[in-house]
């Protein structure tokens, strides 16, 4: 990752990034609808909703929870535009590690019960996910000798071809990253929910626009973790990459459907399971791979 | 058609008995009638909502929590009405306890009537306040929205609401049996409050 092509990822990223997860988050409702058998809303139905809070009232109950979800959304774009840019894997775990942090202490700063209950559920939904999420890039490490995205365009063959057991358990923890249930405890884009609005609960007009807006890059980045299981030297790779995103996304709306939301204390123990059983017996197939086909696959 | 109108979240409470209305608002929200069509979310929190939909007769306690609830929702929002008891306190209107519609806790902008409501007449109602929630973003876009006035409080000190007399708290009850004991009862005592 050169700076040249750090600063055309990050333009590009911070434009193509908010459409395509805008995109993204309309045609999620517009599926959905249809699962339900309703119609659904229009495919630019989150563009409105986030043009109509932006004109809203501006009133906050803590001055300082705008800043933090600004940086918030700073953190994500940065963490984005280093994914697409080829960039450090560990830095880009970090930086949406951030990312989430300052939307907690956003959610925090409110002092709400409701806000902070959510807050709480976010953490717990961070402890989840976060062990799978470090150990990916230490797996990426292993199989391609480099910490950067962009060593998967050399790779003679696909990562998911000696980590399967790492993208099965990037599947199970994807869901509390993109707030689906089962693993929705903190925020959900569902109406009811029993905790007011969990964590976004006052967080009003621009606020939740950011909110918003930083959720679908995240989504747009989530997604670019799926895709680099499936890249490699060959030319038509990175369609492919596209093409599996997205059915994995379809596959997290079709959970999202059928999944009632679970107990925080099931998440956290599932979460850890997969994550423990997927990686010891990556790294045993990694092992064997690395002992008896050493110079090549 | 600017943005507001394509996305109003919905903020439905039930103030009082026989729930029916509330519960056509919940049929709305079905497949069948599938309000998301429109951008319609039924939010659950009054600081994500637009649009207040209130069902049910008002009586003394619902007061403040009207009042809160729409004090926490942001500009531009509009509140409707839905059904006959919301609209005017219905077959309950005389009732010892109930105040009226909803309009004698918080400024109403849509009335929509029905016993029960019918999920139709709610959408039409909703679509209706589209219109106002227009009007008010403009407004509001152009610094000029002024907050909408506020019904008089029932109290003690403010005994007739619409022309007739309305049920008092208890501690109002109390206060006013033990002032009418110590002095003798005078029927001029009301106007002459009113008129300070």
């Amino acid at each position: 990752m050169t700076p040249l092509s750090f600063v055309i990822a990050l333009v590009a990223f911070t434009v193509f990034g908010a459409v395509f997860g805008c995109l993204i988050a309309g045609v999620d409702r517009i599926i959905t609808a249809r699962m339900q058998g309703r119609v659904g809303p229009p495919l630019l139905q989150p563009y409105y909703d986030v043009r109509k809070l932006l004109a809203k009232e501006n009133r906050s109950l803590n001055g300082f929870m705008g800043y933090y979800l600004v940086l918030s959304l700073i953190f994500a774009i940065l963490s984005g535009a280093i994914f697409f840019a080829g960039g450090n894997l560990l830095l880009v775990v970090f930086l949406i590690g951030l990312s989430t942090l300052l939307f907690i202490v956003a959610a925090y700063s409110s002092r709400s019960p409701y806000a902070e209950i959510g807050a709480g559920r976010e953490i717990i939904q961070v402890l989840a996910y976060e062990p799978m999420i470090l150990l990916m890039p230490v797996f990426f490490f292993f199989a391609t000798g480099s910490f950067n995205v962009s060593a998967i365009f050399s790779l003679q063959y696909p990562l998911i071809v000696i980590l399967p057991l790492v993208f099965a358990g990037l599947l199970f923890i994807i869901t509390i990253k993109l707030r689906k249930s089962p693993f929705d405890l903190s925020y959900s884009h569902h109406a009811h929910q029993e905790l007011v609005k969990g964590i976004s609960t006052e967080m009003t007009g621009r606020n939740l626009a950011i909110v918003e807006i930083t959720h679908w890059y995240e989504n747009v980045l989530f997604l670019g973790y799926v895709g680099i299981f499936f890249v490699w030297v060959h030319p038509v790779a990175l369609v492919i990459a596209v093409v599996v995103a997205l059915a994995v996304y379809f596959l997290e709306i079709v959970i999202d459907n059928t999944f009632a939301r679970v107990k925080w204390q099931s998440m956290l123990g599932w979460s850890w399971a997969v994550t423990l059983v997927c990686t010891v017996s990556n790294l045993v197939l990694l092992t064997v791979i690395i002992r008896f086909f050493a110079g090549g696959l | 058609m600017s943005a507001v109108t394509k996305s109003p979240w919905v903020l439905h409470y039930d103030a009082s008995s026989c729930n029916g209305c509330d519960i056509e608002v919940l049929a709305a929200l079905t497949p069948l009638y599938d309000l998301e069509r429109f951008g319609i979310i039924n939010t659950g929190n009054p600081k994500h909502a637009e649009v207040f939909l209130i069902t049910g007769s008002v009586n003394e306690p619902q007061i403040t929590v009207l009042r809160q609830l729409y004090e926490q929702m942001l500009e531009p929002k509009v509140v409707v009405a839905c059904g006959v008891c919301a609209c005017t306190g219905g077959v309950f209107r005389e009732c010892y306890n109930t105040l009226g519609g909803a309009d004698v806790a918080i400024p109403v902008d849509v009335y929509a009537p029905g016993c029960a409501i019918r999920p139709e007449a709610i959408i039409d109602a909703v679509v209706q306040g589209l219109g106002i929630l227009e009007e008010k973003r403009v407004l509001l876009a152009a610094g000029k929205l002024e907050p909408a006035e506020m019904p008089p409080l029932p109290s003690a000190a403010n005994k007739t609401l619409q022309g007739r007399s309305v049920a008092l708290s208890w501690k109002d009850a109390i206060a006013q049996a033990q002032e009418s004991s110590k002095e003798e009862p005078s029927e001029k005592e009301a106007p002459a409050q009113e008129e300070k």
